[in-house]
């Protein structure tokens, strides 16, 4: 997997900048590959900043576990998994609470932009690879996610697209890295369907003002434009305009 | 398992009975090999591996912990491996099964045996501190034979695997991450895969060799030729002659294999 650093596409504004150097308003480099793997259905590769996640979609497919069908329509089953070697000290593999919780709301995130009614009894299955993590995976995830399905062929309304704010030293900022995670004072992941800016995911992890939430949620719809076009042009580079 | 086809199963046995196969490889010809290291900044030592269309990355994560207390001053490698549910339709999530296990099993014995890696040179303290490296296989695509696949994955990792080097100052371990160093490695050892199909026997199974082959022999073998691991598989036998034949291939292949591997990642 190359790193390829991309032109920081921020224009530098006058408010102080953050400890690598961005503008409180900037995305970290980021590079998106559409179907890269063989076996999968759909699948894709992201890179953002240190973050490297590769995503594979198999479906819709028949759905082995009864309970799980539904005769109307398919379902979406995520599983959000970190590599062992993915993190600084290397994490036990297998599913823990985290993980859990994010393959839930990623579902749930990816879930609006789905069109699944013409799939009964059948079962969408998204799984989400983390080989390093650097900060804002779950966003980096579901982003990914969405392009993998769309490389699989599933019917959607539109793509689903995330990124994260929060609060660093008192100033609210776009994509938090692993370091301004740790030391900020609130992390907020948003998903949005970019078309009509409809909110799919919220989280909020520490302590905002109203106004801070309201400036925090702008910049992150802003921010998840911008990695739209990305997204897109990855589709476009994989099957052409 | 996926299910084959009767009409694939004779097509592949009656193209490999003429020494043919379906990807027009001769029957000792491996797919194509793709090696590249420093793949994840994070682990200590990384190598992603492309063997045809089957593809894994292997990361290498070191930690400080208590020898066994039968090898007091040797360190500790620990293999594990993870067939995600990502890399094939029939890889279900969950806990590794016993096709994981025997595949974290054979990888681990290939690079124990070959005694490649000196384990004492991982000894910190005797009988209290020693290396621990966790070798961890990631299968992210899976189009037959793992197991070649994953020891050329683990062997480029281990050369790519830098660790802090040590010091003792009063009973305490120092770790310098200003100058670090590779592993001791003293050797290359690495795996050659057949697959009894009809009467014959093929190397480096492709997917759908490998679902309809009735037997399965993997060698490891060091760069001097002596045999360090070796793995049956599959419900059919195999003849004295098919073993003798596919040591003479795997001692034929194994120098091709580690030049490749010094030309693109550097000599040991």
């Amino acid at each position: 997997m190359i790193i390829i650093i991309t032109p920081r596409e921020f224009k530098r504004i006058s408010e102080p900048a953050r400890e690598d150097g961005r503008a409180p308003d900037e995305i970290r480099p980021i590079k998106i590959e559409a179907g890269i793997l063989e076996r999968a259905d759909g699948s894709s590769y992201l890179e953002l900043g240190g973050n490297k996640i590769l995503v594979a979609v198999y479906g819709p497919r028949e759905a082995q576990i009864k309970r799980l069908q539904r005769p109307d329509r398919a379902v979406i089953r995520c599983r959000y998994n970190m590599a062992p070697f993915s993190v600084e000290e290397r994490k036990r593999p297998g599913p823990d609470r985290r993980s859990v919780e994010i393959s839930k709301i990623t579902a749930e995130a990816l879930r609006p932009a789905l069109i699944l009614e013409k799939f009964p009894r059948s079962v969408i299955d998204v799984f989400i690879e983390v080989l390093e993590a650097e900060g804002g995976t779950r966003c980096a995830g579901i982003t990914a996610a969405s392009v993998a399905l769309a490389d699989a062929g599933i019917p959607m309304k539109d793509m689903v697209v995330a990124c994260a704010t929060g609060k660093v030293n008192g100033n609210i900022v776009l994509d938090l890295s692993e370091e301004e995670d740790k030391k900020g004072e609130a992390d907020m992941p948003v998903a949005i369907l970019p078309r009509n800016k409809q909110i799919t995911l919220l989280q909020s992890d520490g302590n905002l003002t109203e106004e801070e939430f309201k400036k925090a949620l702008n910049l992150a719809i802003k921010g998840c434009l911008k990695i739209n076009k990305i997204q897109k042009e990855a589709l476009k580079k994989k099957y052409g305009e | 398992m996926d299910i084959i086809p009767e009409i694939v199963r004779e097509n592949i046995t009656n193209l490999i009975n003429k020494k043919e196969r379906t990807d027009g490889r001769a029957l000792d010809e491996f797919r194509e090999i793709f090696i590249e290291t420093g793949v994840i900044t994070k682990a200590e030592g990384s190598a992603r591996v492309k063997l045809g269309n089957t593809q894994l990355i292997v990361g290498i994560k070191p930690q400080i912990g208590e020898p066994f207390p039968d090898t007091p001053d040797m360190g500790i490698i620990i293999t594990n491996s993870e067939l995600l549910p990502m890399a094939s339709p029939t890889f279900e999530p969950g806990p590794p099964d016993e096709r994981s296990i025997e595949l974290s099993r054979v990888v681990d014995r290939c690079i124990r045996e070959s005694k490649m890696l000196n384990l004492e040179k991982l000894c910190i303290i005797e009988g209290s501190s020693v290396w621990l490296l966790f070798i961890d296989l990631h299968i992210i695509d899976y189009d037959g034979n793992l197991f070649d696949a994953a020891v050329l994955a683990t062997v480029a990792a281990l050369r790519d695997t830098k660790l802090p080097t040590t010091k003792i100052e009063e009973d305490e371990i120092i770790l310098d991450y200003d100058n670090l160093q590779p592993l001791p490695l003293e050797d290359t050892a690495l795996m050659c895969t057949f697959a009894k199909i009809g009467d014959q026997i093929v190397l480096d199974p492709n997917l759908d060799e490998e679902e309809i082959l009735t037997a399965r022999l993997s060698i490891g073998m060091r760069s001097d030729g002596i045999i360090c691991a070796m793995q049956k598989g599959g419900e059919g036998p195999l003849t004295i002659e098919d073993i003798e034949k596919a040591i003479k291939i795997t001692k034929e292949k194994i120098p091709q294999l580690i030049e490749q591997l010094d030309k693109t990642i550097g000599d040991l």
